[in-house]
């Protein structure tokens, strides 16, 4: 068995774990294949990695299967426990890995605020529209029009812009692709990973089996080429309307700049003060 | 380490004040809260002192989040708390047992005011009790210290490190608006006469693989904390003692289950704290805890003036709950009451203990004020003329 298995990131993996509990045809195996990657481009050891999720498919995908220390935490709040992880170990990379429901809606204040701290977290928010492990229920992001297992008729809630929202709120970086861009996706989360300050990357991912099937997407290819379609650069973006940009996947880097971080100015505030190092410091304890 | 306060003498301060103080001097590292009346003022006080003691205090946004960047900064190694009431405790209750599943050390400060709801901001109620105890879903098992004095608030509040460190469990220190607003006179140690315990770590590679194994036959693991390049995995799902999710395992689910109860029930010996005053001799026995066993003591002894061979059984802790001591309590008098801020919680335990041994009486109060020792008595002695 173990020798038909030469695939490269399989060491990043908790092999006991495999194989993975997600549906065939899921976008998430490709998200874990992105992070993987980056995380070896970058030569990254995994023993300094931190990864927190939520609940929810999306959550999954990093938890249990990434062989790092890992907090699978509640309904929402991952970004608020990994606030309290990086804090304790502010040299650590700590990454949440989770969904549109579980980040955007339940947790979508904790997002808000988290970039507003510019907290050096990088979040990868996998939007795949829909409430998947429940069963296709509507989503904060779900298009307007589309079909869920709680709009039967037709979703008339407008999905939010996730990747403008958090860039306005304050992040240092914010990226949004799709799972047809996988490259990007691996480009884009390197730099969210090296950027100092609250980071996230919007991977935008097919779920055939919930959102798909229900839309006229049943095939996870029919969802890949429906993304490519209507992917659209941001640097075009820019000189178009709203309503031209209405049902469209606006792709690409929203921002990347540089501002104070915050465990940073935490603990330049308790050096002003005590002339010491801050909290994490091996000495600390 | 220099303390921004005076250590080794005594000071005048606020219930709140002392939480906060009691909380450094027990090393705790990491606070995160929210706004509310009235646990403003300990939140305040943290954000004051912990930059100065090389500690860190944040303003998270909800009490939602407070509670999850403790259990985070817990997981990162730290002593953490964080402090509320009842709207904000209410927010508390899922990542409260996700602490509980996950074994993580914190310290909850719930400051009752009274409710529900907003209630009665500004005033006292201990209505929080069932909530502090049972609010959380699923079966579990935790610690609930209740002090009544600004010196024991500063007292317990160290024990609640300690306890929470030792059992690795989250501890909650259910005190209410009187005792955080009261300013009384507090004996403050000097830091290193003061006893501190730390979680037990993994003594090694092999230990940090079953984080939640009872590998040492004690019930409680030692804890793997991030960073040290252990890889540990922690879910609030239903795990085995390497931490992975198994959901459908019935006894997987049974011993890991039992286990988080049993290391608190077990050692219930060494958690449990009580006082008792003129219970020796006493007819009657009054059964009280927080604030309003100031008022009790003053009773018993108004009561034995008036001819009334009364007793006080003050609770320090609330849970676990000692049944047996309550039925043994039971055996020696004819009637038990329990005055309580609300409209009958802990009564219930009482009652329950006292298995018919004994005649239960509640004496509630509700809308902010404390029972006064005179309430107290009437309330007895109208009982036991009735006899």
């Amino acid at each position: 068995m173990a020798e038909k298995t030469k695939y490269k990131m399989a060491r990043y993996l908790r092999k006991e774990a495999l194989p993975t509990a997600l549906c065939p045809g899921c976008g998430g195996g490709t998200v874990l294949n992105a992070f993987a990657n980056a995380i070896d481009q970058l030569k990254l050891d995994p023993r300094d990695l931190v990864v927190v999720s939520g609940i929810g498919c999306s959550a999954w995908i990093a938890s249990p299967y990434f062989l790092a220390d890992t907090l699978h935490t509640t309904h929402g709040r991952a970004i608020a426990f990994a606030t309290g992880v990086k804090v304790g170990l502010p040299d650590k990379k700590v990454v949440v890995i989770s969904g549109d429901g579980d980040l955007a809606g339940i947790g979508g204040n904790h997002l808000i605020h988290a970039a507003r701290r510019n907290i050096d977290i990088t979040v990868i928010l996998v939007n795949n529209f829909i409430y998947g492990m429940t069963g296709g229920q509507v989503a904060p992001t779900t298009p307007f029009g589309a079909r869920t297992t709680t709009t039967p008729y037709r979703n008339i809630e407008h999905p939010l812009n996730i990747a403008e929202v958090i860039a306005e709120a304050g992040a240092s970086y914010v990226a949004r692709w799709t799972t047809a861009h996988v490259y990007q996706l691996i480009e884009s989360m390197k730099k969210a990973l090296q950027v100092k300050g609250f980071s996230l990357v919007e991977a935008i991912s097919q779920c055939p089996v919930q959102f798909g099937r229900r839309n006229k997407m049943k095939e996870p290819a029919e969802m890949l080429r429906w993304f490519l379609k209507n992917s659209i650069p941001i640097s075009k973006a820019k000189n178009m309307s709203r309503e031209e940009l209405e049902g469209k996947f606006v792709i690409g880097e929203f921002v990347n700049r540089q501002r104070p971080e915050f465990t940073e100015e935490l603990n330049k505030l308790i050096e002003e003060l005590t002339g010491q190092s801050g909290p994490g410091d091996e000495n600390a304890d | 380490m220099k303390y921004p306060f005076p250590v080794g003498k005594s000071d005048f301060i606020q219930g709140d004040e002392a939480i906060a103080r009691a909380a450094i001097l027990a090393g705790c590292s990491f606070y995160a809260g929210y706004p509310i009346t009235p646990a403003s003022e300990i939140f305040e006080a943290m954000a004051l002192y912990m930059p100065l003691v090389d500690g860190v205090s944040i303003q998270m946004e909800d009490e939602l989040a407070s509670i999850a960047a403790i259990i985070g900064a817990s997981w990162a190694g730290a002593k953490a708390m964080t402090a509320t009431s009842g709207p904000g405790f209410s927010l508390m209750m899922e990542n409260l047992g996700y602490a509980i599943m996950t074994e993580t050390p914190i310290v909850v400060v719930d400051v009752q005011r009274s409710g529900p709801s907003t209630g009665q901001p500004t005033l006292a109620a201990q209505g929080d009790v069932m909530q502090a105890i049972w609010g959380t879903h699923g079966d579990h098992s935790l610690i609930v210290l209740t002090p009544a004095t600004v010196q024991e608030a500063f007292d317990m509040t160290i024990r609640a490190f300690n306890l929470a460190e030792k059992y690795r469990t989250p501890v909650i220190l259910l005190t209410d608006a009187e005792v955080g607003h009261m300013r009384e006179r507090v004996n403050i140690p000097n830091p290193e006469d003061i006893e501190l315990v730390y979680r037990k770590l993994p003594a090694n590679e092999e230990e940090a693989k079953y984080p939640f194994g009872d590998i040492h036959g004690d019930l409680i693991p030692p804890m793997p904390i991030f960073g040290k390049g252990y890889r540990t995995y922690v879910t609030g799902l239903t795990h085995d003692e390497r931490g992975r999710p198994r959901t459908v395992d019935a006894e997987i689910h049974r011993k890991l289950v039992e286990r988080i109860v049993n290391k608190i029930e077990r050692n219930k010996e060494d958690i449990i704290d009580f006082e008792i005053f003129e219970l020796d001799d006493a007819d009657v026995a009054i059964v009280s805890y927080g604030i309003v066993a100031r008022s009790a003591i003053r009773a018993v002894k108004m009561l034995r003036n008036e001819g009334v061979k009364a007793g006080l059984l003050k609770l320090n802790v609330v849970w676990p709950f000692d049944f047996e001591m309550i039925e043994k309590v039971a055996e020696r008098v004819h009637a038990i009451y329990v005055p309580e801020m609300n409209l009958g919680q802990l009564y219930h335990l009482v009652k329950e203990g006292a298995n018919g041994k004994a005649r239960v009486e509640l004496i509630p109060k509700i809308g902010g004020e404390v029972h006064t020792p005179q309430e107290i008595v009437k309330a007895v002695k109208r009982c036991e003329k009735c006899i």
